[in-house]
């Protein structure tokens, strides 16, 4: 156990050649924050007795609550034990990534602030496809890859191969590859010490005017938004005017200083180094990931590069199932969106559900992260519409429309209907390439190629419509491949399709919560299916309901739901009357949850069972 | 077994009344049910509050048993009395139920009816009704009833079929009923009711006309035509369920009751309950329309129910602890509910509207206006009493009557 180190530079006064930033690629349950802990540890950050399992997933909870803010960047003292730089101490910042592809950008801002990156991968499991997706994602951005195996303690564990794996994936000797157990803490100092040898040091220019990078940014309910950055160039100073380049909007320095893990103010952040700012706003979209921080006075002209708008990919509407919560859904959303730049929402009336909010997500995780925060937090009861993406339609006359809502696909000559696409990864055992291949398919999807990543597992590439994803594919994927799959995908742009839009009518009249975009191809089916299922959810009427799918005026699923002939009890005596009057108040409040639509009731739970995305993109987080 | 009791406030211990309730009961007619809570056997379909000997034996002892039953039901007839206090209203109707009170001697009915004419006295032409099993009566069982006072008799007839008898767990063979109907006569009844049940479980149409023109044939001067209910936690529920018998569906039990309404018709019954056809005014059973018009009417015997000026109570089901009360001095009721005016209004649209006057117009608010003035349009109502102040259901309407009450409370 090595002493706690000694001579710590302080934060401002830090030698960038003695500065290692670095982040940890890891699928979940792979063992980040059990590995986390054993380096709080080991650097002494954190003292033995304080040392609880998943110190900065405790941090999560609290930040929940109020109390504290979640540590994403902890500054660590390490000294190496080995190596030409043996016992001299350095500053590793261990910068926190999400780990989903719905926060591709924001993982892409937090690796432009390494310059290295632990590949952790269970020794048991080997790579999963996020896993990969992020590392392709930290080989774009030059980071130094340290591969390492977790859980090597295990029974189960597999080294040799998956050392190969991680070889043939990274380009280097499978003997390259670390073997450690976070849990033992076995080759975790090694690993500490590889750091500092191999991931290189930051570089900036010292007196230019300063420069530092947005990667994250928080809303806490007590300090407003805590903005996270990694300065590039130059300094900055505590009570500084600083300015925000994308906007131009200044503000104070209230407070500057860095996690360890808890937040400890600090003079100020130099050349390559990683902390936190407080500025006193309320909004984290005033204080956008990517975007440059430079001083008021003096600052710089030119950003850093990289900087995006979020730009939401997935449209759901969302409703109260009791229309009297609308104002506390609006409320909701805008809180949640103190804390969630990419959180995008407008108000919007369904004829069916009443009003609501048409609500942008970054992809199908964010959309049920949100919607399970709105009922978990806020205590919401929601419909949520099913899932679409955003569609460009280009009309004969050239006159543009870009679709959130299938019903404001437009009316008319259309020339063309341009959908989103994405290039997906499958990793998978090679027994299930058939499946997996039948699946794509039948999804529009489009092989870009194949790979081996050792003898049985391999990585399926495929352009695929976001559309098609966006409902029940992973859901699918996995029960085909028996849970082996892992997906995930990046934005590629768009493509021309043959889309066409499926109205539901009842009784005659438009449902627009229904109304859906499919392929030509798949319309019928889409219609068939819907027709179908409204008919056993919806109850018999006091007259006879036609259900119908159409496509303009074009029907082409019909089904009838007959009218009700009987609905009366026969004996009504002395002894029933006080049964009746109930059972009548019971039916009553049974009339309160349906919604009409023109003259049809629709209990809510068939829209539920109609639109629910829970067994589709519900499936895709619990992944 | 039988079916649940509602919740409901708690009785108090000598049975009183808020005064509320007295206040202006001279307007309003008085009956008395007696309930009956014996049979020989259950039938599948039944979920009443009933017994068999086997099922009482070891639960309730010797007050249980149907030897004592007639002082029992005497005592809460004296109950009533003294709940009543100087309400000086004399019994319009008489009803007594099951169960089966044929299972009962003659002489007990004739007993239990006594203790009601003593207590309250009966109006003039009054209507004493008993139900009664076709197997357990015969001629001088019913020369003795009519000489006790009974004037109206309702016969469990239920079909003319065998196999659909059997389903229905009914012992007495076809014909039976039919025969009764000649015994009562003879025996000097003045009005005879047959009860019938459609859409058993393997009934045809054709069945169900064989049993209409049976019961009509047999010259009662009033019918009641029952959908079968498979109630749960009964026999036939459990069949259903295992799949032993077929369930009926709903368009079938319609198509039968239009079939009823036709023959019934056709043979001079018109309906003036939606389950009830009379072949002249004075053949409706006076003692139901109390139920339906909100009159006052006290319900004696373990698990009756009872409802006077808008206070509804029941009694406590089993045979057993019902005599345990009554015996100890204690009011036998198990619960009741003080309805508020809204209540009562809810109640008044449900129940009249089954009727073939229908409800009066102004006990509607805006929003139940506007939906009856639907409801005709629709063809649910009629439209021509309509125009007179009344909601009235026309055939179709009778089919769909409850979901008609529920926009007309609005």
């Amino acid at each position: 156990m090595p002493a706690t180190p000694t001579h710590v530079p302080e934060p401002s006064r830090t030698d960038p050649a003695l500065i290692r930033n670095f982040c940890i690629i890891a699928h979940i349950d792979h063992g980040k924050s059990t590995l986390a802990d054993r380096m709080l540890q080991l650097t002494g950050v954190v003292e033995q007795r304080q040392m609880r399992a998943q110190y900065l997933d405790r941090m999560d909870i609290e930040r929940e609550r109020g109390i504290t803010i979640k540590s994403q960047a902890v500054r660590l003292p390490w000294a190496p034990t080995t190596g030409d730089e043996q016992g001299r101490t350095h500053i590793l910042n261990m910068i926190d990534t999400p780990g989903h592809v719905d926060f591709t950008y924001e993982v892409s801002r937090s690796l432009a602030a390494c310059e290295g990156t632990i590949l952790l991968v269970d020794a048991a499991q080997g790579i999963e496809a996020q896993t990969l997706a992020n590392l392709y994602l930290a080989m774009e951005n030059d980071l130094t890859i340290v591969p390492v195996l977790n859980k090597i303690d295990l029974p189960a564990a597999q080294p040799e191969k998956f050392s190969e794996e991680l070889a043939n994936l990274i380009g280097c000797d499978p003997s390259d590859v670390l073997r450690v157990s976070a849990k033992t803490g076995t080759g975790v100092e090694a690993l500490l010490d590889r750091v500092v040898r191999e991931v290189p040091a930051p570089v900036g220019v010292k007196d230019a005017p300063a420069r530092a990078m947005i990667f994250d940014s928080v809303y806490d309910s007590y300090r407003g938004v805590v903005t996270y950055v990694r300065v590039v160039d130059g300094q900055l100073n505590r009570r500084e005017r600083i300015r925000m380049m994308s906007t131009g909007a200044t503000h104070e320095l209230l407070e500057i200083g860095t996690n360890s893990p808890e937040m400890l103010a600090a003079d100020g952040l130099g050349v390559g180094e990683v902390g936190y700012l407080i500025t006193g706003v309320k909004d984290v979209r005033q204080s956008k990931v990517g975007d440059t921080i430079t001083q008021q006075s003096k600052g710089a002209t030119e950003a850093l590069g990289g900087y995006k708008d979020p730009k939401p990919m997935v449209f759901s509407g969302l409703y109260p199932l009791d229309g009297s919560d609308y104002p506390e859904l609006r409320d909701a959303l805008d809180k949640l969106q103190l804390n969630d730049a990419a959180l995008v929402y407008e108000p919007e009336t369904s004829a069916a559900l009443g009003f609501g909010f048409r609500v942008g997500f970054l992809g199908l995780l964010h959309l049920d992260v949100i919607r399970e925060r709105l009922e978990r937090e806020f205590g919401l009861d929601l419909i949520a519409t099913a899932p679409n993406v955003v569609y460009r339609v280009v009309m004969e006359d050239g006159t543009e429309h870009t679709v959130t809502n299938p019903s404001e696909f437009p009316e008319g000559k259309i020339s063309d209907v341009h959908e989103p696409v994405v290039r997906a990864t499958i990793l998978a055992p090679s027994e299930f390439i058939g499946s997996i291949m039948e699946l794509c398919q039948s999804r529009r999807g489009v092989m870009l190629g194949m790979d081996y990543l050792s003898e049985d597992r391999v990585e399926i590439r495929y352009t695929l419509p976001l559309a098609e994803i966006v409902f029940d594919f992973f859901d699918q994927l996995k029960s085909k491949t028996r849970g082996y799959a892992s997906l995930d995908y990046e934005p590629t742009g768009e493509q021309d399709a043959q889309l066409v839009k499926v109205d539901i009518l009842l009784h005659g009249d438009k449902v627009d919560a229904f109304s859906a975009i499919t392929h030509r191809d798949q319309a019928y089916a889409y219609g068939v299916r819907l027709v179908a299922k409204l008919k056993e959810l919806i109850p018999r009427q006091a007259f006879e309901v036609p259900v119908q799918a159409a496509i303009g005026s074009r029907v082409i699923a019909r089904e009838t739901i007959r009218a009700i002939r009987k609905d009366v009890l026969a004996k009504c005596y002395g002894g029933d009357i006080s049964r009746k009057r109930k059972l009548l108040e019971k039916q009553k409040e049974g009339k309160k949850r349906m919604k009409m639509v023109g003259s049809v009731e629709v209990p809510q739970e068939a829209f539920i069972a109609v639109l629910s995305s829970d067994d589709s993109a519900g499936g895709k987080a619990r992944k | 077994m039988p079916s649940a009791l509602p919740d409901g406030e708690p009785v108090p211990v000598d049975g009183a009344l808020p005064p509320h309730a007295l206040a202006g009961a001279g307007d309003r007619p008085l009956g008395f049910y007696l309930h009956v809570p014996y049979c020989a056997t259950r039938c599948g379909y039944c979920d009443f509050n009933t017994y068999t000997a086997n099922e009482l034996r070891g639960t309730g002892g010797v007050l249980a048993s149907r030897d004592n039953y007639a002082d029992t039901l005497v005592a809460e007839v004296r109950l009533a009395r003294k709940v009543l206090g100087d309400d000086p209203r004399q019994v319009r109707t008489v009803f007594v139920g099951g169960g089966t009170p044929t299972l009962l001697p003659a002489a007990d009915l004739v007993r239990m009816l006594g203790a009601v004419r003593d207590e309250f006295g009966l109006a003039d032409g009054a209507e004493i009704t008993t139900e009664a099993n076709p197997e357990s009566v015969d001629p001088a069982y019913l020369a003795e009833l009519r000489a006790g006072g009974f004037n109206r008799v309702s016969f469990g007839m239920q079909s003319a079929r065998r196999h659909v008898l059997r389903v229905l767990d009914r012992t007495h063979t076809p014909g039976r009923p039919e025969a009764c109907v000649a015994e009562a006569r003879a025996a000097g009844f003045e009005h005879v009711n047959l009860d019938l049940i459609y859409g058993t479980p393997g009934e045809s149409d054709d069945d169900w006309r064989a049993s209409l023109d049976a019961a009509i044939g047999a010259g009662p001067d009033h019918v009641s035509a029952y959908a079968l209910i498979v109630e749960e936690g009964t026999r036939l529920a459990r069949r259903v369920r295992r799949g032993e018998v077929p369930m009926t569906d709903d368009d079938v039990h319609a198509d039968r009751y239009l079939t009823a309404d036709e023959v019934l018709a056709a043979a001079g019954f018109d309906w003036y309950e939606v389950s009830n056809w009379a072949a002249s005014d004075a053949g409706r059973c006076l003692h139901n329309e109390l139920y339906w018009r909100g009159a006052d009417w006290w319900g004696a015997g373990p698990g009756a129910h009872s409802h006077v000026g808008g206070v509804r109570w029941w009694n406590v089901k089993h045979p057993g602890a019902y005599a345990a009360a009554l015996t100890g001095g204690r009011s036998p009721g198990a619960g009741r509910e003080v309805l508020p005016e809204e209540d009562r209004r809810v109640e008044r649209v449900l129940l009249e509207l089954r009727l073939r006057e229908g409800c009066p117009l102004d006990l509607l608010r805006p929003a139940g206006l506007a939906a009856s003035r639907s409801a005709v349009r629709d063809g649910l109502l009629e439209p021509g009493p309509y125009g007179a102040g009344r909601a009235v259901l026309t055939l179709r309407g009778r089919l769909l009557a409850d979901a008609v009450v529920r926009d007309l409370v609005d």
